[in-house]
């Protein structure tokens, strides 16, 4: 990327716990992206040691990371991130596929995971025949549908309407209330706010780290 | 990832895009069908040429003289006595002299060709009367003036009559009719009715010319075929001191000239074919690559929840085989289509089914799609997930 090196985060030390409900807020640019990628394992720290889940991953190749991001992250994108060639179903059992389980399990595991979502009634449609909000929850059961560790969501009202992202905000204060781990990132602080704890990021550094 | 949900996924994607889907198949498809054809064309005329020379008897010898170099020469009465001779290896022995005649009845007259021979060659060349009888020994010996008449010649002199014990002239020469010769199908050298046969002891004295071309000899059993060849060699090498008066063939030779022109043959079109599949397996590589591209934010979003570099590598290798695989079997029912109702329907020559070359072009076009669709699958499974994400 050209003969300057970027330094999108410097210095961070960050700790998050099970169960906590953590918004990590700040403006584009503001190296926010690059620590989502991070905590994902989506990519690796040039220096520094990352551990997820007791796991030491900042030194892993490609393939561990992918097993990694496999069982232990669930993710949930702003543009909802949906195969359109396959139905709803076809979606959430992605994620198990790929861990190698089978096809009965896979289905009935997939299955759950949309009925959780309020979906059960829309399996076998396309994500072209869903709304936006449905299609956000789609997303989120193949979040769940593995029972990853940590769930992180990238601004995931953006793509939405105000109501329907109050109604997606309400499925992550659910799901935190029964005991998941959640990382939302943002820009919108009247969001970030709705989070337990509150990490700001301005030009590659944490500037603030509150409980909300 | 199981094997079949691969599978499944490679037929989603397929269907997903049908007619994208048929134009990439399309150079397996010709060139597998064309192998096919080709194929089955090749081995069907060879089968054609083969029967009809077997049909002339594997222990048959024939002997050209070609008096090149040499002012010597063979008489029927010469070969009668070698014949008797060497009766161990040779069962019979048929001369054979033809010329262009003009052959008249009445007021009708017909040009055709004159065969002088014996009554050796009906058996010979499984050649009979249909009616009124072949020449005899007789007719040599006393050098009687006796005919035999083709078919065409028959329906030409005498429609609708009998022609036989009636008086014809063969260039001026007159003749009985003693017989009808049975009508045969035409073979590769032109229809075998319309011709005259003559005793070659008077054919001798009507083509002016005491020298016979050709001597058919049949060898006593299959075992001795290669001994009577032998030995006619060195007979006529000695009749006529250089080797170049002459040849002596027999069938098995003329065989493996035939198999070396086939073999041949199969090499051009083999190649023709190898071209063709080369050509479409890089247009396969071409839209496979084009297919990576377009797919780049899945491939991303795969990678993201889970996938690993060989499951994306294995996702688009099996896509590239079953383009190629159901090209593969497309090209084999089109080829087999050919050869049914065009080389079949239109008779073009003997229809022949391989199970040999339909298992060759299929694993070909398998093969295909591995070495073509490597390249794109390798590409797809090294992308960066984060930027294939960001890809629109």
């Amino acid at each position: 990327m050209g003969e300057n090196k970027v330094t999108a985060l410097d210095n961070i030390s960050l700790s998050i716990g099970t169960h906590e409900f953590v918004s990590i807020v700040g403006p584009s640019g503001s190296g926010k992206s690059t620590l989502m990628n991070m905590l994902g394992c989506l990519d690796t720290p040039t220096s520094g040691t990352y551990k997820l889940d007791g796991k030491e991953v900042s030194k892993l190749k490609d393939d561990e990371l992918a097993e990694i991001r496999n069982f232990k992250v669930g993710f949930i994108f702003q543009k909802f991130n949906l195969l359109q060639k396959l139905n709803a179903l076809e979606n959430v059992e992605l994620p198990l596929i790929y861990q190698g389980l089978r096809p009965k399990e896979v289905r009935e595991r997939a299955k759950k995971a949309l009925a959780d979502v309020g979906l059960d009634g829309r399996m076998d449609h396309r994500p072209n025949e869903l709304s936006g909000g449905q299609q956000q929850r789609v997303a989120i059961a193949r979040a769940l549908v593995t029972n990853p560790p940590v769930l992180l969501a990238d601004e995931p009202t953006g793509a939405l309407d105000s109501k329907t992202g109050i109604e997606v905000m309400g499925i992550l204060k659910d799901l935190h209330k029964k005991g998941n781990t959640i990382i939302l990132i943002t820009h919108d602080n009247s969001l970030a706010v709705q989070a337990k704890r509150l990490v700001r990021i301005s030009d590659g550094q944490v500037v603030e780290d509150k409980e909300t | 990832m199981g094997l079949s949900q691969a599978f499944k996924m490679a037929i989603k994607s397929i269907i997903g895009n049908k007619v994208r889907s048929l134009l990439t198949m399309l150079g397996v498809i010709i060139g597998v069908s064309a192998v096919i054809a080709a194929t089955s064309f090749a081995e069907g005329s060879t089968q054609k040429v083969t029967s009809s020379i077997q049909s002339l008897g594997t222990n048959l010898v024939q002997v050209m003289i070609t008096g090149r170099n040499s002012n010597r020469k063979v008489t029927y009465a010469d070969m009668r006595k070698f014949q008797d001779e060497n009766s161990d290896v040779i069962g019979s022995m048929a001369p054979s002299i033809s010329g262009s005649v003009t052959v008249k009845y009445g007021d009708k007259s017909e040009s055709t060709t004159v065969l002088g021979t014996s009554p050796e060659y009906e058996d010979i060349k499984s050649v009979h009367a249909k009616s009124g009888r072949f020449l005899t020994a007789m007719d040599i010996d006393y050098n009687l003036k006796t005919a035999l008449i083709g078919t065409t010649v028959a329906n030409e002199l005498f429609p609708g009559a009998n022609p036989l014990n009636k008086k014809i002239e063969i260039n001026g020469m007159a003749f009985t009719v003693v017989g009808v010769l049975e009508e045969r199908a035409s073979s590769q050298t032109g229809t075998e009715d319309d011709q005259v046969i003559i005793p070659v002891t008077v054919a001798t004295r009507l083509t002016k010319n005491a020298n016979i071309g050709n001597f058919l000899i049949q060898a006593s059993t299959a075992d001795t075929v290669n001994t009577a060849v032998d030995r006619t060699t060195t007979y006529l090498t000695k009749v006529y001191k250089n080797t170049n008066a002459f040849r002596v063939f027999n069938q098995a030779q003329i065989l493996s000239t035939l198999n070396t022109v086939t073999g041949t043959m199969m090499v051009i079109l083999g190649g023709i074919a190898a071209i063709s599949l080369i050509v479409g397996g890089i247009g396969i590589m071409n839209i496979m690559l084009v297919s990576v591209t377009e797919r780049t934010r899945e491939i991303g979003i795969r990678k993201s929840i889970g996938a690993k570099k060989k499951n994306i590598l294995t996702q688009f290798l099996i896509e590239a085989l079953m383009i190629t695989g159901i090209g593969g079997i497309i090209g084999i029912l089109l080829g087999l289509a050919v050869i049914k109702f065009i080389i079949g329907g239109f008779k073009i020559t003997t229809e022949v089914y391989s199970i040999k070359w339909i298992m060759i072009s299929f694993s070909i076009s398998l093969v295909i799609g591995v070495i073509f669709g490597i390249y794109p699958a390798r590409k797809a499974a090294n992308l960066n997930p984060i930027d294939a994400l960001m890809y629109e």
